[in-house]
């Protein structure tokens, strides 16, 4: 297993680097516009989960001792354990970026070794391209970034759409890059095409208290952040290793 | 652009290799999935911003 544990010991330090850098812009570009959201959802009343009943969650306020309605009276946020706000929420992104950076790095890796392995920093640029493209760029046309409070379709619909998309999207982008045939380069099209013609899950309303500015600039701090974020980890990967295969060289890799 | 010359496990068999890349890249895909898109309301909860911030599908 000596391939698999140079791939997790590159995918660790790289995705250590990128995660770091992306929760330092998060905390400031994105976590600020959602902060400023909650204010918007919680004058709105809770999560709108339900879109059912948004007016009557006005009623469940802290007072306890008005008997409300039996829907209204169930706590829009029972949603078990959550973080502190302050610190322990930001260290809790922290924890989820860089654990996830780690993860989007051991994809980053395994997949670049089928093609030859990313040898340096410019090639790991290209192959971050690769990576914005495929992880937020085409999800994002059809589920663009969303505050809270803002209305979605069913959760378990928009994860499937999500994921159907990153994995066509990789295909055809796959196909593109690594297979030189018209036909091929026309299914790679479609392909990308593809889960957009079906179209993203789509709420039933549109109606939100967020303001249309507020959520454009958060569409617009996500998707940058998350740029600078895969060609962060995609130049790390080629840095990483580069200095990671200098050294094997010598040591027949068995160094890990 | 595809100028590495150098693998990073010259010496294993060609079957070894995918097998090996293909459970890297589930592992990373696992990771990924459980912090993103987990149902369990304390993961939600715990990486909200960040899923988010990433534009996961949320809620």
């Amino acid at each position: 297993m000596n391939l698999f544990r140079n791939v997790v010991f590159i995918a660790a330090i790289a995705g250590l680097v990128a995660g770091v850098v992306l929760a330092c812009m998060q905390a400031y570009a994105t976590v600020p516009l959602i902060l400023k959201a909650e204010v918007y959802e919680q004058a709105g009343g809770g999560h709108h989960h339900d879109h059912a009943a948004p007016a009557a969650a006005e009623t469940n306020a802290m007072s306890s001792a008005v008997p409300a309605p039996a829907e209204a009276a169930a706590p829009a946020e029972d949603e078990g354990w959550a973080p502190a706000d302050g610190f322990e929420r930001f260290g809790f992104s922290v924890l989820a970026n860089i654990v996830t950076g780690v993860g989007f790095a051991l994809v980053l890796v395994a997949v670049s070794e089928f093609a030859g392995g990313i040898g340096n920093w410019r090639q790991g640029v290209f192959w971050g391209l690769a990576g914005f493209a495929v992880f937020t760029l085409a999800p994002g046309l059809g589920l663009p970034p969303e505050l809270p409070a803002m209305p979605a379709a069913d959760l378990m619909q928009r994860q499937i759409w999500w994921a159907a998309t990153v994995v066509a999207t990789s295909i055809g982008l796959g196909l593109i890059a690594f297979r030189r045939s018209p036909p091929l380069t026309i299914l790679a099209v479609l392909l990308i095409i593809a889960p957009h013609v079906i179209g993203a899950p789509q709420p039933d309303s549109f109606e939100t208290p967020i303001p249309e500015g507020l959520h454009h600039q958060f569409v617009v701090a996500v998707t940058l952040t998350n740029l600078v974020f895969w060609l962060v980890l995609g130049a790390a990967v080629g840095v990483v290793r580069g200095r990671f295969t200098g050294t094997a060289g010598s040591l027949r890799d068995s160094f890990a | 652009m595809n100028t590495a010359s150098v693998s990073l496990g010259a010496s294993v068999s060609s079957q070894s290799r995918l097998m090996q890349l293909v459970l890297a890249a589930l592992l990373g895909l696992f990771v990924v999935g459980f912090v993103g898109f987990s149902h369990i309301d304390a993961v939600h909860n715990a990486a909200h911003d960040y899923r988010h911030s990433m534009a996961f599908p949320c809620h």
